[in-house]
Order: C-alpha cells, then structure tokens, then sequence
C-alpha cells in the first residue's frame, strides 16, 4: 500500500510537472508572429508520416540512421512496457499483461530485450563518435560545455534506463525458476538471462535487486520526462508538430511580406488604401519578431549539426553556423519567457537576438543555398530566420553592407544590380 | 516584344533575359545560345529588351523586400500588359522568383528554366545532337544551381540534356540535394565574401576538379563566374572548360 502510494505521488508529480513546464514553451512558442500553416492537411499529415515518422530524411548518413533508429523503434515499443510498469505501480500488481497475453507476453518481453540490447549498442556508439571518435559535426563555436554534456547526459540516462530494465528482468527470471512469492511465470529474456549468471542466488536479495531496478527504471523514466523540457532531446515530441507544420512550398519561395505589398501598391496607386494594420516592424530584430514556427523549430532542434555540416559559409571557415541559428534562437526565447514569469507579459530588457545572440557577420555569410533547411532531417528552415534578421537590419535600420547598398541603388536606378544603363539591355544582340 | 506585338503577332514563348544574361560578357554568349536553339527548333520567342528589369531576387535575398516588390510589381505589370503566358529564363534566379514569387503579386505564367526547354525539345525529338562539337567520350560534371536544384527539385533536366551527347557524365561528391552552393546566392555575389578561410567557389571547383571532369557544365550565370573564377585560381583553363548547358546543346548541334 505505501508504496503504491508513493508511487502515486511521484507520478502525479512527474505529470504536473511535465505539463506545466510543456505549458510554458507553448506559451513562449506562441510569442512569435502569427504564420498561418493550416492549408492541406492531407499533405501535411504525409510530410509528418514520412519524415517524423519514417524517418526518410535520417537516412542521409546510413550509420548514424541506423543507430538512431535503433533508439527510436526501441523508446517507442518499449513504452507499451512502460504502461505496464505504469499500471502495476498503481495498483500493486506484477506483470498485469502476461495473463491477457499469454504466449504473446513472452514474445514481447522478449523483444523488448533485443530492443533494450540495440538502444545500449546504439548509446554506446553515440557516445564513442562524440568522446572518441570526435565527429568534426558535434563541434563548433555553439557546441559549448552545456550542449555538448546535454548530449552525453542524454545517452548516460538511457544506458541507465536500458540496463536496470535488462537487470530486472534477469532478477524476476531468476525469482521465477526459484519459484518465489508472486514471481509467476512470464516473460521470455533472451538478453537478461546472460546477466541472471551474474546475480546473487538469495531470493531476498534478487527480490530487492528487482524491485530496486524496477523503480530506478520508473522513477528515471519520469525524471527524464522532466528533463525533456530543459534539454534537445525535446525533439522526441516536436519533431511531429514541426514536420506537420513545414513550410509545403518550394524551397526558393520565399514570403512576401504583405505589410510591404500594402506600402508599394499604395505607392504605385494612390487610389489604393492599406487596410489598417497594427505597427509591426519589418523583419526581426528579436525573438518576438520571428513566427511562432521559426520558434517552434527552435525548440525542436537537436543540434545534431546537419546542417552546419552542409552549410557552405561554414566549410570555408565563416562565422555562420545554422545550427548556432536556431540555438541562438531558443535560448533567447528561453530567456524571454523566464523574463515573463518573474515580471509579468510587459518584460522587456536591452537585449535581442540580433547583436546580443547572433552577429551581423554570421547573417551576412549566409548564400540563401538552402543546404540546411535540406540537411534538416525535421524540417527547420535556419534560412528563415536568417533572411528576416537581414529584413530588419536593411529596412529598419538602413544598415545592409555598402556593397550591398550600391546594389539596391543600381536595381532601383538602372533595373539591374550593376550599374549598366537599362537602354543598354540589347546589347548582346548586336554584338557576336 | 513589343514590335511583335504592335505586328499584331503573340510569340509562343517570352525569353527573360535577365540582368547577367543581358550584361555580363560571359553571360552574353549564353544568351545568344538560347537564342540559337529556340530558333533552330522554330519556337516564335520575344526578349522585353529594354523594357525588362531585374527580378527583384537579389535585393530580396538580402533583405530588402521594397524593392524587390517595387520590381516585381513594375515587372508584372509589363508582362500581363503584353498578355504574357509562358517564359523561359536562362537564370535560375529569375525562374524561382517568376515562378514562385510573383504569383502572390498577380503574375501567374508557366516559367520554365532553359535547362527544361532543352529536355522538353529533346523528349519531343526536336533537339538532336548531331551536327556539331562531339562531346563523346569527354568526362562532364554538372554542378547543380542552387535555385534550380534544392530551391526547385530541377535535378533531371539538365542531366538529360547532357546524357544525350554520349559522354561520360560523373558527378561530384556533392550533388543534386546535396550539391555545394558556388558562393554567388544570397546576394553574395554583389558584396565581398566575409571572412573566412577559403571561398566558397574554390571550395566547390575542388569537387570538380576530383572528378577530372573536362568539362563543368553549368545552368546559371552566377555559378558561370564563380565557376570560371574557381578554375582560374586553380589555373587549370587548359583542362576544364567551365560551359552552359545551353552552349553545350547549341555547340554540339553546330549552332
């Protein structure tokens, strides 16, 4: 009973918790400007099968698809044992599934094993191609100490997770062949029964070996819930949404702004009126500016790099870094919405994300080429963000390099971007 | 297009010229190859000529939106006043904002890139290859232009276009989706590059220059001047020939 009980607490706890903190991104996500992305829903729930889902864009690079597909079929099947777990902590029973299931019980205990098996293999790799194999893609100037520990935190947990589950189990086999209290018969370990060799042959002690796993796996599920939240590894759940959300267009349209179709067509028609629009500022000079999309990319990132790798700006040494984009782009938005729950929706400090998080260098760098919002196994579009920091530094602040000025001044006077006389646009026709 | 017009005359297709295309030197060669093949298959075209203007791309890409607008609008009210349907473009910059962004503004046209022209007229058997420069034999790379590739899909096109004259076609390590930008989009190409450790375009022609490619066949103006700039640097102008698309077709149909 007492420990039901507290067991109960923990877990109402860890669901509190979880959604408040859920709660509080999805606020900060819906500080950005609104973006409509409701158009063809049948097309938009393919993108998420495919890519979420499916995975299709993993596939790129063949070795780390695989190992992380080994994490993600493992985490998800894996849940249904979470749910018995979930269910015999409540209400006291033991393997509450294996009667219903029968045969099939043994089956999927079994295969949760193989499972367990692959995700430590995976881990493992994971963790050796970043602390010993030093992929060139997990550094860079944004892989700083708390990113990079993120990461190795994330697979820590799940090594911890996947062998106080394997452990358990070889625990309750052992407590079964020994025939002791309600260890029924359930189950098949085809992994667990290897390290069953090296646990003790004392029934009290493989009693608490199993109960203490049990809860270790539990209680460590529920804590890296809540560590979800604070960490990249939110892309476990907004990887779905994000890719639902995707821009469905060619890669090369971009949006026209319609504040400024309203401005030009009032420029070339004085007939036209504007409909009244609320003062907005042209592209972003903070997070506020930006959609609630290009946030909501932010907070799905998970850093894996992809697209720093492929981004030409970053192989020849410039200061731009997509990845380092959409970092940038949630720890000021993280920032912002702290600065909200301490002193209210008002919050306002001297800091943006242009200047104090991501430099005028880096935007500057930028070819528009589209290798990372390509490279983006979840559909992120660095690019955007990229394009509307160079909106607000051009058209609010008049601020674009010289060079780039002596252009706008060219395409504006002559209709091209150098300074030839459009009277001179035939010319090649009459030369050979 | 005008004088067609005044003629009483509508062109099958509209030519857009663009801005490197009308005034690059190099560029002015690749146009004059357009030109070359549309009248040798019998296409009735027209050019703006002087009544053309920048697509806007470049001040967009960097953020200037006025002005992109303030040409697109001015650009779409020339082309729907001479009743515009279908245009094709010999750059790729020119294609996607056409085709992609002036839509939203009230120019909607079938725009096509000359790379999908050449293919089309091929698949319809109008384009042969014969007549002409024989490429058989010779080792080409195609460098993918970001706004024709990534930006569109256009990946098969100007592929096609090359199969046909029986060469050895190989690409880089980098290409198609995965293609290397040549350093020029983003309006790049009128600035200096930033500070870096290298350019981009010299980055890129090293990919080339891997495949020992004779030839580097491109589809853009830009790329064209990054490419050719890249393989000078390197001073390989006697082993690679950096050509359009367009010249590749209208050379080895002895245009």
């Amino acid at each position: 009973m007492i420990s039901q009980a507290l067991f109960i607490i923990i877990l109402a706890a860890a669901i509190y918790l979880f959604s408040k903190n859920v709660g509080k991104i999805r606020r900060n996500i819906l500080l950005g400007r609104p973006a409509d992305r409701s158009d063809n829903p049948a097309l938009r729930w393919k993108t998420m099968a495919k890519i979420a889902l499916g995975q299709t864009k993993m596939v790129k690079r063949p070795v780390a698809a695989i190992l992380h597909f080994f994490i993600y079929v493992g985490f998800i099947i894996i849940n249904i044992e979470v749910l018995e777990i979930l269910i015999d902590g409540v209400f006291g029973t033991h393997r509450i599934f294996s009667a219903p299931l029968g045969g099939l019980y043994n089956v999927l205990i079994g295969s949760f094993e193989v499972l367990a098996l692959l995700v430590l293999i995976a881990c493992i790799g994971f963790l050796s191609r970043r602390n010993i194999v030093h992929l060139k893609r997990f550094s860079g100037v944004e892989m700083t100490t708390w990113p990079k520990s993120d990461a190795n935190y994330i697979l820590i947990i799940e090594i911890l997770l996947m062998t106080a589950f394997l452990t358990m189990n070889a625990a309750d086999g052992k407590l079964q062949a020994l025939g002791v209290g309600h260890y029924i018969h359930a189950g098949g370990f085809p992994i667990s029964s290897f390290l069953a060799l090296l646990l003790p042959d004392s029934a009290n002690a493989l009693e608490m070996i199993e109960r203490g796993c049990w809860w270790f796996h539990i209680v460590g599920i529920l804590a890296f819930l809540n560590y979800l939240p604070y960490s990249k590894h939110f892309h476990i759940l907004l990887a779905f949404p994000n890719t639902y959300y995707s821009n469905l267009n060619p890669k090369g349209k971009f949006e026209n702004m319609p504040s400024v179709t309203n401005e030009v067509k009032a420029m070339l028609d004085p007939s036209f009126t504007p409909p009244a629009a609320e003062i907005s500022r042209f592209g972003a000079k903070d997070v506020t500016d930006l959609t609630w999309k290009n946030l909501m990319e932010a907070y799905t990132c998970t850093e894996c790099g992809r697209c720093t790798s492929a981004c030409p700006a970053n192989q020849t040494g410039k200061l731009l870094s997509p990845r380092k984009i959409m970092m940038d782009t949630r720890d000021r938005i993280t920032e912002v919405g702290k600065g909200i729950d301490a002193q209210g929706k008002d919050f306002k400090d001297d800091k943006s994300l242009l200047d104090n998080y991501i430099s005028r260098e880096e935007i500057w760098a930028c070819t528009t080429c589209n290798a990372c919002a390509e490279a983006c196994p979840v559909n992120i579009n660095p690019l955007e963000i990229i394009v509307e920091l160079r909106q607000f530094i051009v058209m609010e602040e008049s601020q674009a390099p010289a060079s780039l000025n002596n252009m706008f001044g060219n395409v504006e006077n002559n209709g091209a971007p150098w300074k030839y006389s459009n009277a001179d646009r035939l010319n090649w026709a009459k030369t050979e | 297009m005008a004088e067609l017009v005044a003629a009483g005359k509508q062109p099958e297709i509209l030519f857009w010229v663009g801005c490197a295309g009308s005034f690059d030197e190099r560029a002015q060669k690749i146009t004059r190859d357009i030109c070359k093949i549309l009248q040798h298959v019998g296409l009735s075209y027209a050019v703006l000529g002087t009544e053309e203007s920048c697509t806007g791309d470049p001040a967009k890409r960097s953020g200037n939106e006025f002005l992109f607008q303030m040409q697109a609008m001015a650009n779409i009210q020339v082309l729907n006043g001479y009743n515009v349907k279908k245009i094709v473009t010999g750059c790729p910059h020119c294609f996607n904002t056409i085709k992609n962004e002036y839509p939203g503004l009230g120019g909607t046209y079938e725009v096509i890139h000359h790379t999908q022209l050449i293919q089309q007229l091929i698949d319809e058997g109008k384009l042969k290859a014969e007549g002409g420069e024989s490429f058989k034999g010779k080792k080409i790379t195609y460098h993918d232009p970001c706004y024709l590739g990534r930006a569109n899909g256009v990946y098969e096109a100007p592929r096609k276009a090359l199969e046909i004259l029986d060469t050895e076609l190989v690409e880089m390590k980098r290409c198609k989706s995965n293609g290397l930008c040549c350093g020029a989009g983003g309006g790049q190409m009128f600035k200096e590059p930033v500070k870096g450790t290298k350019d981009i375009n010299i980055e890129r022609i090293g990919d080339a220059i891997e495949t020992h490619a004779q030839v580097v066949a491109a589809a853009c103006p830009f790329c064209m001047t990054m490419l050719s700039d890249g393989v000078k640097y390197f001073e390989k102008e006697k082993e690679i020939q950096v050509l359009d698309i367009a010249e590749i077709t209208a050379r080895a149909n002895g245009l």
